[in-house]
């Protein structure tokens, strides 16, 4: 597989430094000429969902005369963004940048929609600034590519109810046996630890993340599909475990009844990502400065193991004009304080940046949550998010069939780790009928 | 045994009118509450009255670009409406009253595009619109708006039911050109008929939502729907649009309901009549 995409790879470069009368003989001269400032004045266009961002862009342009950024909007990803990216590159006239999921970007490079940032001097020097795991995500853990620029990152941690926790001596759980523990406590005290997530499954992305799962593997030339890993069959076992005792409720995520849930103290725990602090602020206005953060349970007493839930990154896709001024752009939006700052303040990205984890508005208490300072818990969080976790190229149908299964097993249809055997078959499918190749 | 014959279809249209406003009903409720009341409240009953604080915030989020949406529908809606149906009456007319070679040909091609629905076509219009360049632009959405095979039906059906040719024969013979009977003469026999077509093709525009979806990047150029929904998929990142988002769809009814509050009247007589003749 890899052979193959760097062949095609090839010979696009080729292609492309053809029309523009270069020799392609030698390599080197097609690395110069996939990432060299073009000549003149360049406008650039942004597709992004972000709320806001225009006041971020309206900074760069302000700085950049010759480099100005037009940005697009429309709905999130998979509410149609990442469909009419598919279109615009197949008339040839996708954006310069789009912004892209991580759990979406194999699927943009499966159809070679991006453009290879990794000859981009800039670009690869830029490593260093990234946590660890989110620069794994845009190159796939492979040398020589650099398909996005990483932007936000959502590590995980524990948000429980502090009152009630210590209104009824239970010790906040440490790990995964604690929680289970204290969980029979909550029954009893007449709550529930959480909601189980049946139908967004990228919460159990993260759990199975944290825990070792490993749900895809490229060796260059296959993919490999692998649902049901020993860890991953441990953290399903152990949410239909909590799901069986009835420990947990199962009301559908980002539902009103779902924000209820939370403001009306039926549900005390919630294992969740760095911008959940935001949706329990405004799904459970009532419960203002009862909660806390607390790092996310371990598998092992002692361990520092975290989980990522979201986060994207800043691609240019193939065919883009200006690779290299797209990539300034995008190293700018995603690295610089400025930004960085912006961001945080209009959609409350958190930074994928080491740097950024110390921005200001970061480093304060938060007054919703007892005035802790609730981001240090994520920062160390981030740090501690394993980096060879690699999504599939198909995700939106793996995550509908499991969705389906989920929801099955919630309601005593199947368990979890039926749905995932299905999800493991209907996944091998999907990839073999879009010819990705799959081994078995 | 006559009062049951009568309670019956009450009943029917009863439960059938019920199950149509009860969402209607939610929407208002939900609008008119606080965010945290939103969730904390019953649904189906009014909580602090607070619609008034939603539609401020609601027309000042993103420098009013709700406002612009609501401008935009109009715009794509009522023009796309308005000329649309102007072709269409033309178009069935001419089909009525002319007789030319390849005159049912052109009316069975027109009748089988009412069977292609416009979600199909959105994408390979977005591919036609690319090459010439023209997508995310106001007319990749207004242009294709404007074609209406059902109203080039209808306008037929109704032309050569209402508008007779001894008529037009007279006008020929007093002089009058063939432009100027369509215009003074036949749209006015044909006004139900043109109500029909207009209200159809408005509510055809502004439920099409893949087209624009589909062909528009620009927040500026967005109609009413494709920016609510683009507000919605973003609720879980930033739960404070949630209430903008309804508080908005209950604003973007307003124009509908208006359109058939004033049109209804023609509307019944229009299918009637259609339905008769």
């Amino acid at each position: 597989m890899r052979a193959a995409l760097g062949l095609v790879l090839v010979s696009a470069l080729a292609l492309g430094a053809c029309s523009s009368g270069g020799d392609t003989s030698a390599e080197g001269g097609d690395t110069k000429a996939s990432c060299a400032p073009s000549e003149g004045n360049v406008t650039l266009t942004y597709t992004t969902w972000i709320p806001g961002i225009e006041n971020v862009v309206k900074v760069w342009n302000e700085k950049n005369p010759n480099i100005q950024v037009k940005v697009q909007t429309g709905p999130n990803g998979n509410g149609g963004t990442y469909a009419n990216f598919f279109n615009q590159l197949k008339a040839g006239n996708a954006p310069d940048l789009g912004h892209i999921e991580y759990d979406a970007l194999p699927s943009f490079r499966v159809q070679d929609g991006l453009t290879n940032l990794a000859d981009c001097a800039e670009v690869t020097a830029a490593k260093d600034q990234f946590v660890d795991w989110t620069w794994g995500q845009v190159t796939f853990g492979e040398q020589n590519s650099v398909y996005g620029i990483p932007q936000d990152a959502g590590p995980m941690a524990l948000f429980y109810r502090k009152d009630l926790f210590e209104k009824n001596n239970i010790p906040v759980p440490a790990t995964w046996d604690e929680y289970a523990a204290a969980a029979e406590k909550v029954k009893a005290a007449g709550g529930y630890i959480t909601n189980f997530s049946q139908s967004d499954i990228n919460q159990f992305a993260g759990l199975a993340w944290q825990a070792g799962g490993r749900w895809f593997a490229n060796d260059g030339s296959k993919w490999t599909v692998n649902l049901q890993d020993e860890n991953t069959t441990k953290v399903a076992n152990y949410w239909q475990g909590l799901i069986d005792k009835k420990l947990v409720s199962a009301v559908p995520p980002w539902t009103t009844e779902w924000d209820n849930a939370y403001n009306t103290g039926q549900a005390w725990t919630w294992t969740s990502a760095v911008w959940g602090a935001n949706s329990i602020m405004s799904g459970a206005p009532a419960t203002k400065g009862k909660w806390a953060v607390a790092p996310m349970p371990q598998w092992t007493a002692g361990g520092t193991v975290a989980g990522n839930w979201g986060g994207s990154s800043t691609a240019v896709f193939k065919g883009s004009k200006h690779p290299y001024e797209a990539a300034k752009f995008a190293l700018w939006l995603n690295t610089s304080e400025e930004a960085l700052t912006l961001l945080n303040k209009e959609a409350q990205l958190y930074p994928a940046t080491k740097a950024g984890a110390s921005l200001p508005a970061l480093s304060e208490g938060v007054e919703f949550y007892g005035g802790q300072k609730i981001y240090d818990v994520f920062a160390t969080a981030s740090t501690q998010v394993a980096a060879d976790f690699v999504w599939g190229p198909t995700m939106t149908s793996t995550y509908a069939t499991a969705s389906d299964g989920f929801k099955g097993a919630v309601s005593g249809n199947g368990t979890l780790l039926d749905a995932l055997k299905t999800t493991q078959t209907k996944t091998i499918e999907n990839l073999k009928s879009q010819s990705i190749p799959v081994a078995e | 045994m006559k009062n049951v014959n009568r309670l019956a279809p009450m009943l029917v249209m009863g439960a059938a009118t019920l199950y149509f406003l009860v969402p209607i009903w939610w929407l208002l409720v939900a609008a008119s509450k606080s965010r945290d009341q939103f969730t904390s409240t019953t649904p189906l009953w009014f909580a602090d009255f607070s619609l008034a604080d939603n539609l401020k915030e609601l027309f000042a989020y993103g420098d009013g670009v709700f406002l612009r949406w609501m401008l935009n529908s109009v715009v794509y809606t009522g023009g796309a409406a308005l000329l649309g149906t102007l072709l269409a009456a033309m178009c069935g007319y001419a089909l009525a009253k002319y007789r030319f070679p390849g005159r049912e040909a052109i009316f069975n091609i027109v009748l089988s595009g009412v069977l292609v629905p416009a979600t199909a076509l959105a994408l390979p219009l977005f591919l036609i619109f690319s090459q010439f360049e023209a997508t995310n632009t106001f007319w990749s959405v207004f242009l294709p708006s404007l074609v209406n095979p059902f109203g080039v039906y209808l306008a037929r059906i109704y032309a050569s039911a209402s508008v007779p040719d001894e008529l037009l024969e007279a006008a020929r013979l007093d002089g009058s050109g063939e432009v100027r009977t369509f215009f003074t003469i036949s749209t006015k026999l044909m006004f139900p008929a043109l109500v029909t077509i207009f209200l159809f093709h408005f509510v055809a525009v502004w439920n099409n939502f893949l087209l624009p979806l589909i062909m528009l990047g620009e927040e500026k150029l967005f109609p009413v729907t494709l920016g609510l929904y683009s507000w919605n998929t973003q609720v879980n990142q930033i739960p404070e649009l949630r209430m903008l988002v309804l508080t908005g769809a209950l604003v973007s009814i307003v124009p509908l309901v208006i359109a058939f509050l004033l049109l209804q009247r023609f509307w019944r007589n229009g299918l009637g009549s259609g339905a008769i003749k």
